[in-house]
């Protein structure tokens, strides 16, 4: 396959195909940081997390619309302020659907899977009547699209970097907020005990509900994001559910750190043999590293010691 | 084309009044009916007896007919267009007197994107309804469910997409072109005209691409001694293709050839665009993003990328510029048509042309008296009905347009033969 190229092409081609791979794992970090959050740290399956990505897409078309008709001297700047929006947006819708059904199904939680699927089925014909059942096209602002020339072969994608960066932020203002903050402590708290936890005064049910919240914000400025990449429809969350439960549970639902490895390890998989291979074999020995490591280490890569 | 067309027009132009004539005329003595005596004494409208001899849902007013897309779950986003392209025209032949002095109602069923639904609604509408017939179904495995039910219950569908052929049945009118229609005069065109002898086919991994494909191979290896540099295919909904866009820009090729559908094609030319491949540069040609894709691509992502088919909504002829304008009058300014949804509405009115020749709604009879059908005020210009159950069409390129239309920049001079089994490419 390479012998027709020349040394510099292929190493202009290996430091690009490692910038995808990085890209991939931007992507990956970022869509499964609100899933880890509710899965891992309340054992919720939300199966509706696509679709809360999604309104945050829908959010940010509507933001994109708003400056372009009213305000288009700032255009250049709407996308910072829909990923805001994106946030709070998700994040009230969150909060809303864990005090109407969530917390009544706590201990229940392989019926959070039901409940949660059957919300993804009803937002997505909620968004499709409201906004109709074709694909919405978001316009970016200029300097968000195309590339930097490094040097004649080698590009790098703004749009790459600019999820990069949003991904590292993201991931470390999660990792702060978990493991310094008070409330990270509050929330620790209930994962591990939930009656010692309100025995000692901690408001187990508000901490629910914020912290629900939060994971569904992530996801909305993930889907926000993704504008940028792929599709905003109806039923795009879809696309990226697999996907993003793959990472969590591959990374072991309870830790931060596992979803980082396992988002790590699987997109360099992914990519690199997409390269190699053809796409959809891609896809299946992925997957089927994936079982392979699973059935050998049930709880994923990393496991946080509890007492049980 | 022109000589096919102003033949043809004139032609039409006298039928139609002489239909609305029909029309008329027979209204207000059949109103007066008590139904005992139904038997209209006019010729124009003959007895329901006559022409329905299987039970079919006729009655002196009125014919019922079937819409079967889904309008929710996945394939929503594709088969909207479709069903009001029906509706648009299903409208048109009510004004103008309806089929056999009666006046077409629908019975719309919702697909729900979901092949065993499909199947169940088409049943309903056959065994239930009695519909005369179908208008439906949109991707192949739809398709495919639905028709053993027609084929069982002898009904007759119309089917709108472009497909990978394969396939003809009694019961079904294909009103979109079959793969090798779609597929050999585009890239004729893109060898003789940019000189292309490189090829790198992606797909989205199912059965239209991958067949596509195949044929696409080997035209450019057998016909036109061009190389395929690599062949590619990911599974539906996927979101990322930086690793198959760094592997166009190690090999090279003249052409990407593109076959990518649904959400994936957002971000495959998202990427591609953020990649900096410069379509003005890059030659792409693709055979699935009609103008409906486009909406959701964005028309500053997808700029001079080549499209293949039959229609474009940028064609420049009378017959489109009536349709496309009472299109937007019903459905609104903004929406967009797109192949398909011109495929769609087709079938309504082939059907009606069908039954006024055969001079019956029986479905046999339909099927018999369709081949040699023609439609002279197709939006796409002019399309027959071949025996195959196939349509005789043109296929053009179009280039994309900032503002999401195609420049239509190429059309085959003479319609292209259907031939869905195609010899020396399977």
């Amino acid at each position: 396959m390479f012998s027709d190229y020349s040394l510099a092409e292929l190493g202009s081609i290996f430091i690009m195909q490692g910038f995808a791979g990085l890209i991939l794992f931007s992507v990956f970090v970022l869509m499964a940081l609100g899933l880890a959050i509710i899965f891992g740290q309340m054992g919720v399956i939300n199966m509706a997390h696509g679709e809360f990505m999604i309104l945050g897409a829908y959010v940010t078309y509507f933001t994109s619309q708003l400056f372009l008709h009213y305000i288009p001297s700032l255009f250049g700047i709407y996308f910072f302020i829909a990923m805001i929006l994106a946030f709070f947006a998700s994040g009230a819708l969150g909060m809303a659907v864990e005090w109407l059904m969530i917390r009544r199904l706590y201990k229940r939680p392989l019926d959070t899977l039901l409940a949660t699927w059957g919300l993804s089925l009803i937002l997505q014909q909620v968004y499709r009547s409201v906004f109709g059942p074709r694909e919405v096209g978001v316009e970016l602002p200029n300097w968000m699209m195309g590339s930097l020339p490094v040097t004649e072969v080698v590009e790098v994608q703004i749009n790459g970097l600019f999820v990069m960066g949003l991904t590292i932020a993201i991931t470390i203002a999660v990792a702060l907020l978990m493991y310094k903050s008070a409330w990270g402590k509050q929330v620790r708290a209930v994962v591990q005990n939930r009656v010692m936890a309100g025995a000692v005064g901690i408001n187990t049910e508000k901490i629910d509900r914020y912290t629900f919240g939060l994971g569904c914000g992530i996801a909305g400025v993930a889907g926000s994001a993704f504008t940028m990449i792929g599709s905003t429809g109806p039923t795009s969350g879809q696309l990226y559910i697999v996907d993003t439960f793959l990472v969590v549970v591959f990374g072991g639902a309870q830790s931060l750190l596992g979803t980082i490895a396992s988002a790590f390890t699987i997109s360099q998989a992914q990519s690199t043999m997409e390269f190699f291979l053809s796409g959809s074999m891609a896809k299946v020995l992925t997957l089927l590293g994936v079982v392979i490591i699973l059935m050998l280490r049930p709880q994923g890569l990393f496991v946080i010691k509890v007492r049980r | 084309m022109s000589s096919n067309n102003d033949n043809s027009s004139k032609f039409s132009s006298t039928r139609r009044k002489l239909l609305m004539g029909m029309a008329a005329l027979p209204a207000a003595p059949l109103l007066a009916n008590t139904g005992l005596f139904s038997t209209p004494a006019f010729a124009q409208a003959p007895a329901t007896s006559a022409v329905n001899t299987t039970g079919l849902a006729v009655t002196d007013t009125e014919v019922t007919v079937g819409i079967l897309h889904s309008v929710t779950g996945t394939m929503a986003i594709s088969e909207t267009g479709s069903v009001q392209a029906e509706k648009l025209a299903i409208e048109q032949i009510n004004a103008m007197g309806g089929v056999l002095g009666r006046k077409i109602k629908f019975i719309q069923e919702d697909g729900a994107s979901d092949w065993p639904t499909f199947a169940e609604k088409a049943k309903k509408l056959l065994v239930n309804d009695k519909v005369a017939a179908i208008m439906g179904c949109w991707t192949s495995a739809s398709r495919k469910a639905v028709l053993p039910v027609v084929e069982q219950y002898n009904g007759m569908l119309y089917y709108p997409t472009f497909y990978e052929g394969l396939e003809q049945s009694k019961n079904v009118i294909y009103t979109g072109q079959e793969a090798t229609q779609q597929i050999l005069a585009g890239l004729d065109w893109v060898n003789k005209t940019k000189g292309a002898k490189s090829f790198y086919l992606i797909g989205s991994d199912y059965i239209w691409p991958r067949t596509s494909m195949k044929i696409a191979r080997k035209h450019i290896e057998n016909k036109l001694s061009g190389k395929v540099v690599g062949e590619d295919y990911f599974p539906l909904g996927h979101t990322q293709f930086n690793s198959v866009i760094n592997k166009f820009k190690l090999t090279k090729p003249d052409v990407i050839y593109a076959a990518v559908v649904g959400g994936s094609n957002v971000a495959f030319y998202k990427q591609l665009k953020a990649a900096g491949i410069d379509l003005s540069k890059q030659t792409l040609l693709t055979i699935s993003v009609t103008e409906d894709e486009i909406d959701g691509i964005g028309g500053e992502n997808f700029v001079n990328a080549y499209s293949c088919m039959k229609y474009f909504q940028s064609l420049d002829n009378p017959n489109n510029k009536d349709f496309v304008a009472a299109f937007k009058k019903m459905w609104g300014e903004k929406t967009v048509i797109g192949d398909v949804t011109q495929a769609a509405y087709l079938g309504p009115w082939l059907w009606k042309m069908t039954v006024e020749k055969a001079g019956s709604f029986d479905v046999d009879k339909i099927a018999e008296a369709s081949p040699g059908i023609e439609f002279t005020k197709a939006p796409e210009g002019y399309v027959k009905i071949h025996p195959n159950h196939h349509l005789w069409s043109k296929t053009r390129v179009g280039q994309a347009q900032a503002d999401g239309q195609f420049k239509v920049v190429f059309e085959t001079p003479e319609l292209i033969e259907p031939d869905p089994f195609p010899k020396g490419y399977q």
